[in-house]
């Protein structure tokens, strides 16, 4: 079948999907963004987290035709998605934007290493706490602490913990992942995005 | 596999009339797994997502219709005054990913003794609107479960909501796993009490093939609390009738050694639970009782 | 290679950091994997790629009678099946050590979930059909599942025809290999205790569960080569036992390391590398291999689960006489690792503990069991586990307060452990235990606020079990030795070629290992020693392949150690060589050049007194210093295999834990307040990844105590939770607040002085949640992981 909906702001389409592939194997293996993580393929540890319509979900749970004409924002687009929210005054859909990476270039991406790449509040603050280690989980860890931060710009330990318990990471004892989500909302830089929520 | 996609109600009714074996999927949390891991392959998806009465709910004057589809995270979120019972199970959920994408109609589709809101649901004593292109039907919960992972719906039948009496008076809900969040029940236990009836409801999950609820135990409690002039009085439950109680709620059970427990164990943690949430919600009629008579 | 996407690139980090050694720079590789675009084994895509799929035994130990594939053949889409009969070369097997497993199971499959076929398609799910129509006829055979079932008279052999050098030295072909040790005379000294404690422990089976499943991309060459992109622990290891079973010589297989989801002990074994070549080669096409989590439990080893029984003896003042043990360590159907498992536990079972009167062996068994191998702490967790266990027995019993019985008997530098090898760096054991006892207490009921019980905070968290209701604390300690780099007479050794250069008018070092980077940040420590010892900003870490000598595992402690070492060692030869030719070129303008102690630092040559000498740019211009060089650490020695005496190890690692739990005790459900640590490091390269490695490795510590493990049914010998559902690992909530004291004491025979930190955290982390536990419930549990029914007597 052929499934079209939007991804980091941009239509994607994707022939010959069989019915039974998730989102996750879509956006991965048909539309270059192998940035959602594939580790349990059972919606329990969160590596494949991204936002459907704003909500974040397991997309390795999400079937494929049931994403039809919706919205998705994976991590490849998170900068994108917290730049615009910051300017915008919160536009929590996704669908405010009009960037994103064409299917052609998805195809093509290569990793671009370099200290020019523009990081969300949560990006940059997951580096300076050392909150990354084998990095396999921190993909959804960014999304699901990105909405945590929207929707609650000074989160408690507490309020860390549990909108970061569906996320398994098996390096870091997640010590350094809750100093990375103080660290990104104490640097307020998530204010924007608090009022829009 | 064909993936079929009604854009209304009465589109899933016809196309799962056409097709009986269509498998359901909404927030895809049970299905998927199955598909991913390869224990399942469904010659139709039905996709229920497009439908968005499923995911809307209805707060009446004395029941609460909640959608089939009504993600967990919004029951949480909008209905714990209505549900509490309901609204505690949802927290307990697996993760806020999940909980963002199931709903009670999944769990009663797929009908695990697992499922973490079965006993909620039975506690509440709740009603599941269950449909055909023959018509639609009330199923009382207490009917719904009738066998290992299966239910009473017809092979042409789809659940559209369920009716919940709002609350007429706390509830609780318990859950064992073998990890602080994100963890398959070992076993469950919720309890409701219904001051306006004098009765008190429960149910036990993941301790018995089916969902069940401990009748015994209900009926002695709701015997005790009358005789004893409780309701009235808003006296504490003597330790006796709360031991008495969780016995007999250990006895409804009838469970099996698994990977995630043993049949010992649920038997043991089930009386825990039902003395410790026979307790919370008895502390709170008191205290309601309390302000209710200084009001 | 043309037409491969999201290959492994250069890390460059540079115009913005100076900083060297000791300093918490940042990962050279956080802005890829913080976007996304880190290439990890299971992203590489190439346009005409087929997928790969392992077919698998659903029984334990079984004669294979026929394999019929030509259902699975015919099928569209399909465009290989391979079985034993279609390798292509002589040699069949692999293995780390011993060769004994084999790539496709040959007339018998020894353990559920060998592999026994491949499938070749153009989409996973043709693949996953394909290999379902295979038929496979087994007649089943009896099982071996514990040491009573392997060494009795009549055992079916798990492997029959043994030729492996373990096989002249054990009691039973079933056993793979055993290491007693024997030091001074147990069962005299015995007599002079004044009590004695006796147990038998129990250790649980555990699974790495690292969250990036097995996976790879193998690309056919034109040179009838196969190009590989891989996951993996040890690149030149999984060559080495590659090239054979594809018949290719070595240069022929050329293999780049991929991003690594996290390895743990769980990649150092080959699990599709082979698999994916081989329909590479058939198909002529790429083929890609992603497990999922389901198959990930049956492709890779597992920790050895051990039956420990232990003997200590102590005076009435508190000094421990003797020991004697056996530590029992069941390594499933094929060998991986157990060999050198077993000369960790016998070695370290002691613990960090004087103790002259041992007599101590160790086994690993062969079994019909699940493989297991290495895992972070490698034979030495399951004996802390237990000697920890004694050390509270025998303090209670002498009425001692067991932190300080355990610093009475605290090893210290000098001390001769049981092999007979001195203990010759720091060993501040009695400090350890000093400092984490010493750290402030978590307040208690935390769970209380004005709103009533936070259950987040209690035990059973968001399930809701309990207000407060049978919660009671306790706390409890635990300290470990854990040995650093490979030992037993290994040839442990790394390489680094490093090159220096002037790029756009700057200097430039480009470091290129073959050291897997599975998430621990020895790319960042490279780039902080470049930095230090050649005085350049920019360093750019090359992706890690087979075009460079070996760097040795990912595994035993010893990456920064030892390839950090071989980092050090070519960055100070290329020193050299610049300062060489800066001598040629400027020699004459200043007489420093000859005389003085030179540095480079800051692009530029300066003297040990800071006089400016050169700018390195103008010693270079157009001239490049490259070179490749070997290093090694000091030599260590087999154990003997009668009395196990022999310098063995190379340097020993120590961690100390204090755990607070507070424990449900009528439901049985535990929730750890906090584990705190501390830890000698000798020296910290980087700080903050010093203390992420504690953190991690304490919480794997902690998994194992309370919730991880592989359940093997014994009947069946069948694996009955191979699913994240069912071997559940911490989540965020499981996991406490693990306060980190880094003490940092320098080994003078170690590379900056450091010591390797992976593993010890992971040691006494378990016992220490074990021996709070205990003091909370005051019931025995000589079982990890501890299980709700062990707690309120409901097994």
């Amino acid at each position: 079948m052929r499934v079209t909906f939007t991804v980091n702001g941009r239509q994607q389409e994707a022939d010959d999907v069989w019915e039974g592939e998730s989102l996750l194997y879509v956006l991965r293996e048909r539309m270059g963004l192998p940035g959602s993580k594939n580790a349990c393929e059972q919606g329990e540890c969160g590596s494949c987290t991204v936002r459907l319509d704003g909500v974040p979900v397991c997309s390795c749970l999400v079937a494929a035709g049931q994403v039809e004409g919706r919205d998705v924002v994976t991590v490849e687009g998170l900068a994108d998605y917290a730049k615009q929210r910051a300017e915008h005054g919160g536009c929590a859909s996704g669908a405010c934007g009009s960037s994103g990476t064409s299917i052609d270039a998805a195809k093509q991406w290569q990793a671009k290493p370099g200290e020019s790449t523009e990081l969300s509040p949560i990006q940059q603050a997951f580096i300076d706490a050392g909150a990354v280690q084998c990095g396999f989980c921190t993909p959804g860890l960014l999304v699901a602490a990105d909405e945590l931060l929207e929707r609650n710009d000074s989160p408690s330990d507490a309020d860390i913990r549990e909108a970061l318990s569906g996320n398994l990471c098996r390096c870091t004892g997640y010590e350094k992942i809750l100093d990375a989500v103080r660290l990104a909302a104490a640097r307020g830089e998530n204010q924007t995005a608090g009022q829009g929520a | 596999m064909d993936f079929l996609r009604p854009a209304s109600w009465e589109e899933a009714l016809a196309a799962k009339a056409e097709h009986p074996t269509a498998v359901p999927i909404a927030g895809g949390t049970d299905v998927m797994v199955e598909i991913n891991f390869d224990h399942r392959r469904p010659e139709y998806l039905l996709d229920l997502n497009r439908i968005g009465e499923l995911s809307e709910w209805e707060v009446g004057e004395k029941t609460v219709r909640l959608g089939a589809s009504v993600p967990y995270t919004k029951i949480m979120e909008n209905l714990r005054t209505e549900l509490p019972g309901l609204a505690l199970a949802s927290h307990t959920v697996a993760s806020p990913q999940i909980r963002n994408r199931g709903g009670v109609g999944g769990n009663l589709g797929t009908a695990s003794p697992a499922g973490d809101a079965h006993p909620a649901l039975l506690a509440s004593g709740c009603e599941v609107e269950a449909e055909s292109v023959r018509g639609r039907r009330m199923i009382p919960i207490d009917e719904f479960y009738v066998g290992v992972k299966r239910n009473a719906l017809a092979p042409d039948e789809l659940i559209r909501s369920v009716h919940l009496p709002k609350a007429d008076g706390p509830q609780q809900f318990s859950k064992v796993g073998t990890r602080n969040a994100m963890v398959i029940a070992v076993c469950a236990f919720g309890i409701a009490l219904h001051p306006e009836t004098r009765t008190v409801r429960t149910g036990i999950g993941s301790a018995a093939p089916t969902p069940v609820r401990a009748r015994e135990a209900e009926d002695f409690l709701a015997a005790a609390l009358e005789e004893g002039g409780f309701w009235e009085s808003g006296n504490p439950i003597p330790p006796s009738v709360a031991k008495q109680f969780a016995q007999l709620a250990s006895g409804a059970c009838n469970p099996i050694d698994d990977v995630r427990g043993s049949a010992k164990y649920r038997r043991h943690a089930v009386g825990i639970m039902a003395r410790r949430t026979l307790g919370w919600t008895w502390e709170s009629y008191r205290g309601n009782e309390r302000s209710a008579q200084c009001a | 290679m043309a037409g491969v996407t999201r290959t492994p690139t250069n890390l460059t980090q540079g115009g913005k950091t100076k900083a060297g050694i000791g300093e918490s720079t940042l990962r050279p590789d956080g802005t890829l994997k913080v976007t996304g675009e880190f290439a990890y084994s299971s992203d590489m895509w190439h346009e005409d790629m087929l997928w790969g799929q392992t077919l698998r035994s659903t029984v334990a130990h079984a004669e294979i009678k026929s394999i019929d594939i030509s259902e699975a053949v015919a099928m569209p889409g399909v465009y290989a099946v391979l079985t034993y009969d279609d390798l292509p070369s002589e040699v069949k097997n692999y293995g780390l050590e011993i060769q004994d497993t084999p790539v496709l199971a040959h007339k018998k499959v020894r353990h559920h979930g060998e592999p026994v076929a491949l499938v070749a398609a153009d989409h996973p799910e043709t693949a996953r059909r394909a290999a379902a129509k295979i038929k496979i006829d087994y007649v089943e055979l009896p099982l071996i599942t514990d040491e009573a079932s392997a060494v009795a008279p009549d055992a079916v052999l798990v492997h029959e025809n043994r030729d492996d050098h373990h096989i002249g030295h054990v009691p039973h072909p079933n056993i793979v290999h055993r290491q007693p040790i024997i030091r001074g005379d147990a069962d005299a000294a015995a007599r002079r205790a004044d009590v004695i404690v006796k147990g038998e422990y129990t250790f649980g089976m555990q699974d790495q569960a690292f969250l990036g499943p097995e996976s790879g991309l193998a690309v056919p060459a034109e040179d009838g080569g196969v190009d590989l992109y891989v996951a993996t622990q040890w690149l030149h290891s999984d060559l080495k036992q590659i090239a054979p079973v594809l018949g290719l010589p070595e240069e022929k297989v050329r293999m780049t390391l991929s991003g690594v989801g996290g390895a743990f002990g769980g990649r150092e074994d080959i699990s599709m590398q082979i698999h994916a070549c081989l329909l590479a080669l058939r198909t002529g096409k790429p083929v890609k291999i992603v497990y999922n989590r389901f198959e990930s439990f049956f492709g890779h080893v597992h920790r050895h689960p051990a039956k420990l029984y232990y003997e200590h003896g102590a005076t009435k003042d508190g000094k421990l006489t003797h020991m004697k043990c056996k530590i029992v360590l069941d390594g499933g159907a094929y060998a991986s690792a157990s060999p050198a498992v077993v000369g960790n536990a016998s070695s370290l079972s002691v613990g960090p503990y004087v103790i002259d009167d041992v007599d101590i062996e160790a086994i690993a068994l062969y079994t019909n069991n699940p493989p297991c191998g290495a895992m972070r702490g490698f034979g030495a967790v399951q004996a802390c586990f237990a000697y920890e266990a004694q050390m509270d027995k025998l303090a209670d019993k002498l009425g001692l307060d067991r932190v300080e019985f355990r610093q009475l008997n605290a090893m210290e530098q000098g001390t001769i452990m049981p092999t007979g090898q001195p203990v010759d760096s720091p060993a501040p054991v009695a400090e350890l235990l000093r400092r984490v006892k010493a750290m402030p207490l978590p307040p208690e009921r935390q769970w209380e606020s004005s709103e009533g019980a936070d259950v987040r905070q209690l035990p059973g968290g968001l399930s809701n079990t309990t207000h407060g209701e049978g919660v009671v604390r306790g706390i409890g300690y635990a300290v470990g030795i854990k040995n650093v780099g490979f030992s037993e007479g290994f040839d442990d050794y790394s390489t680094a070629k490093v090159r220096m250069e002037v790029i756009n008018g700057e200097p430039v070092a480009t470091v290129h290992t073959a050291m897997a980077e599975v998430g621990q940040g020895g790319v960042t420590v490279h780039a902080q020693i470049a930095r230090t010892e050649l005085g350049v900003q920019q360093v750019t870490i090359h992706p890690a392949d087979t075009q460079v000598g070996s760097a040795g595992s990912t595994s035993a402690s010893r990456q920064t150690y030892v390839t950090g070492g071989a980092v050090k060692n070519s960055c100070e030869a290329v020193r050299e060589k610049v300062l060489e030719i800066g001598r040629r070129k400027f020699g004459s303008y200043h007489p420093a050049w000859a005389t003085a102690e030179l540095l480079l630092e800051d692009g530029k040559v300066i003297t040990d007194g800071g006089e400016v000498l050169a700018n390195i740019v103008d010693v270079l211009e157009d001239e490049a210093v490259e070179l490749e060089l070997e290093w090694r650490h000091r030599p260590t020695e087999a154990f003997d295999l009668h009395t196990g005496q022999g310098n063995g190890h190379v340097q020993y690692s120590f961690a100390a834990h204090r755990a607070v739990v507070e424990v449900d005790t009528e439901l049985g459900l535990v929730k750890v307040i906090e584990l705190a640590v501390a830890q000698d490091v000798g020296k910290a390269l980087n700080p903050l990844s010093v203390v992420g490695q504690i953190q991690g490795g304490t919480t794997q510590g902690l998994g194992v105590a309370v919730m991880e493990e592989i359940i093997v049914d014994p009947k069946t010998a069948k694996v009955r939770n191979p699913s994240f559902t069912d071997y559940l690992i911490p989540t965020i909530l499981d996991t406490p607040t693990i306060p980190v004291d880094v003490l940092e004491l320098a080994d003078e025979h170690a590379p900056y002085g450091l010591r390797g930190i992976g593993e010890a955290p992971t040691l006494s982390s378990t016992p220490a949640v074990l021996a709070a536990i205990r003091n909370a419930t005051g019931l025995e549990l000589n079982k990890t992981p501890v299980r709700p029914e062990h707690l309120t007597g409901t097994q």
